[in-house]
């Protein structure tokens, strides 16, 4: 049983005019096998959030901790907090040309797990990953995420997620630019990665439709840089129903 | 990263007030060196080059005081002939257009002529080494690698050593023929060497000609193509690698003269280390008589570190309308940190990170080195060069021009 825990935590942005913050005071606590849902309208701070616990170099962190297992992973690397057990299933995956996708999977595995992993053993793996989110093996031989669509490059994300298989892992946005059937594909990949490893999960999320996939144990209302609200599912039916507008002042639908 | 992408055309210049735009084209040219002025160093051909540093390669004070050794392993069916300064077949195909070059042209005492004759396909590639003089030795060299008509022949041309050397190289492909070349500058850190290579195409020949610069002080290698007949096909590639007080410079000419003849230059380099400077000229004229030419023109700069510098100048002049396509990309740009940060976030060491990205970014010049030999030689060098590859990674100094 791991512990991730989110203690008043504060980053900002650098901007043109000076130092902006996004995050004012997050708190919140995942434990192995729970799900949470964090929805927020746009701009609130997700992924600022998301960015922040991984590393991002652009945002700075002004103040708060992130506990794994009462490690402070933001004293770590970037590197070091993927080895440590966090991972982030980004919105926007970065293309790097010249480095095949099996090449970066093999690198990322053996750094995350210690051990280069058996070559006969590696090749099944990846392979019987790559068919339950319906990738096709050529993608295998392709520069990492070059060229990929937008949905291509999520089913890749999910691919990482269940071969590095961490402790904790954030989604953001990882149903964005998933049509109907690929998001159904992805989250069942998901949530057969979730619950055969126990791994604790903050889906971040702008709309309600990747929980039909994906039941969350807790849902948080996230605006102006904090959560402002937390409760069970109904909290997602009422985000369905009503939008974002108690929030924020000004109406912005939660539902496609 | 700074891009700067031209989809064509108007890289003829109007003629300005001050410096009237003279056409590449009309760069003088000869085999004698008195009828070249000595740079002083403004000249737009010598402009990025520090000329203290040629030991008087450019103004006759460089006098020969020593050799190069030229081995050859060839293949079966390959000539090699040594012979003298009078063979009619020597500067065939070109003539020199700088002063070092035509001092070099000037000053030779003997070259070494390699020809693959009509009509045969050797089973290897032949090797040819050039050693240079020796430390603190200057010598001034020629040679000439012959594919005639309808052969297909790959030749690997390969600098080691010491020393100064200024030398022509020409690469004569004849009709129908293709040749497959690999010129590579692995000097000893103290050589400096300045070459000018010749590239004839006849009638349908196919040329894939790829320069590899890694060791020495100060290295300028300028190559021309020139189509003598419709048909031809030139591929013209270059990987570098400059690291700290290196002076790297490629200088591209492509003179399209004739119809229906393609050209397309890929060139790729990485800096590292305090005044690490690389210089990519790429010139390309596409002549009036040049009607159905296809030509690209690519260059692209990874700067690793602060306090490198990497120019690069491409040039597109067209003098007809009449042209299958042209353009041309130029881009230097430091170490992408989003790149770094994906790699990473996946647990991979930001060494190591740094190592798949700059492997990354030459992957797609080594793919396209077709003689194994080599490619398995680069990707080792490439692999020491990044043994050296700093771990902090400042802002560096980047230009494009």
């Amino acid at each position: 049983m791991s512990t991730l825990e989110i203690k008043d935590l504060r980053a900002t942005v650098a901007t043109d005019e000076g130092a902006k913050e996004i995050l004012k005071g997050v708190n919140l606590t995942v434990k192995s096998g729970e799900m949470h849902a964090i929805m927020g309208p746009n701009g609130s701070g997700k992924s600022t959030l998301s960015y922040a616990i991984a590393g991002h170099p652009k945002y700075e962190v002004t103040g708060g901790e992130v506990l794994l297992d009462g490690e402070n992973v933001l004293e770590m690397s970037v590197d070091e907090r993927a080895r440590a057990g966090v991972f982030l299933a980004m919105q926007y995956p970065v293309e790097v040309p010249g480095v095949s996708m099996s090449n970066f999977l093999r690198t990322a595995a053996t750094a995350v797990r210690g051990d280069a992993p058996k070559l006969r053993h590696w090749v099944k793996e990846v392979k019987d990953e790559m068919a339950k989110l319906e990738i096709s093996g050529e993608f295998a031989d392709r520069s990492v995420n070059e060229g990929f669509s937008g949905g291509e490059k999520k089913r890749h994300e999910i691919l990482q997620l269940a071969l590095l298989k961490p402790k904790f892992a954030v989604l953001d946005e990882t149903d964005s630019g998933l049509d109907v059937d690929a998001l159904r594909v992805v989250s069942q990949a998901v949530n057969e990665v979730t619950q055969s490893t126990d791994m604790g999960v903050m889906l971040i999320t702008h709309y309600t439709r990747i929980l039909k996939h994906i039941q969350p144990d807790v849902v948080h209302v996230f605006a102006g840089g904090k959560i402002v609200e937390s409760g069970g599912k109904e909290l997602a039916d009422e985000l369905e129903e009503n939008g974002y507008v108690k929030y924020i002042g000004k109406p912005e639908p939660a539902r496609i | 990263m700074t891009v700067a992408e031209n989809n064509v055309a108007a890289a003829v210049e109007a003629a300005g007030p001050v410096v009237p735009a003279a056409s590449r084209g009309e760069r003088f040219t000869g085999y004698d060196v008195e009828a070249f002025e000595v740079p002083g160093g403004r000249e737009e051909n010598w402009r990025f080059t520090p000329l203290k540093r040629l030991r008087g390669l450019h103004n006759g004070t460089a006098v020969a005081d020593g050799t190069v050794t030229v081995d050859v392993d060839a293949a079966s069916d390959v000539k090699v002939d040594v012979v003298g300064r009078t063979d009619d077949r020597l500067g065939v195909a070109g003539a020199p257009s700088d002063r070092v070059a035509a001092q070099a042209y000037s000053s030779f005492t003997e070259a070494t002529i390699v020809t693959v004759p009509s009509e045969t396909k050797p089973d290897k590639a032949t090797l040819v080494r050039v050693t240079g003089p020796g430390e603190g030795k200057t010598a001034y060299g020629h040679l000439q690698l012959r594919v005639e008509a309808f052969s297909n022949a790959s030749i690997v041309l390969d600098h080691v050593g010491s020393g100064t050397y200024a030398d022509n190289v020409e690469f004569v492909v004849g009709e129908g023929a293709k040749l497959t070349v690999v010129s590579v500058q692995d000097w000893a850190d103290d050589a400096v060497h300045v070459s000018e290579q010749h590239l004839s195409l006849g009638k349908d020949a196919t040329l894939k000609h790829t320069v590899v610069t890694l060791g020495g002080d100060l290295v300028r290698v300028s190559p021309t193509a020139r189509f003598a007949e419709a048909g031809g096909d030139v591929e013209m590639l270059g990987l570098y690698f400059a690291d700290a007080g290196q002076h790297q410079e490629h200088r591209l000419f492509v003179d399209h003269a004739v119809p229906h003849c393609r050209s397309n230059v890929m060139y790729k380099g990485a800096l590292q280390g305090d005044k690490a400077h690389s210089v990519w000229i790429g010139d390309v004229l596409i002549r009036a008589a040049a009607e159905a030419t296809e030509t690209y023109e690519l260059n692209r700069n990874l700067v690793l570190t602060e306090g490198a510098r990497a120019d690069s100048v491409p040039n597109l002049e067209i003098e007809t309308g009449e042209i299958e396509g042209a353009g041309h990309a130029s881009a230097t740009g430091r170490f992408d940190d989003e790149q770094l940060f994906y790699l990473q976030s996946r647990g991979i060491a930001e060494d190591q990170a740094r190592r798949l990205v700059v492997r990354g970014f030459f992957h797609e010049i080594l793919m396209k080195i077709d003689v194994p030999e080599v490619r398995e030689r680069l990707e080792a060098a490439i692999e020491a060069e990044l043994e050296a590859v700093e771990s902090t990674v400042n802002t560096p100094e980047t230009v494009t021009a």
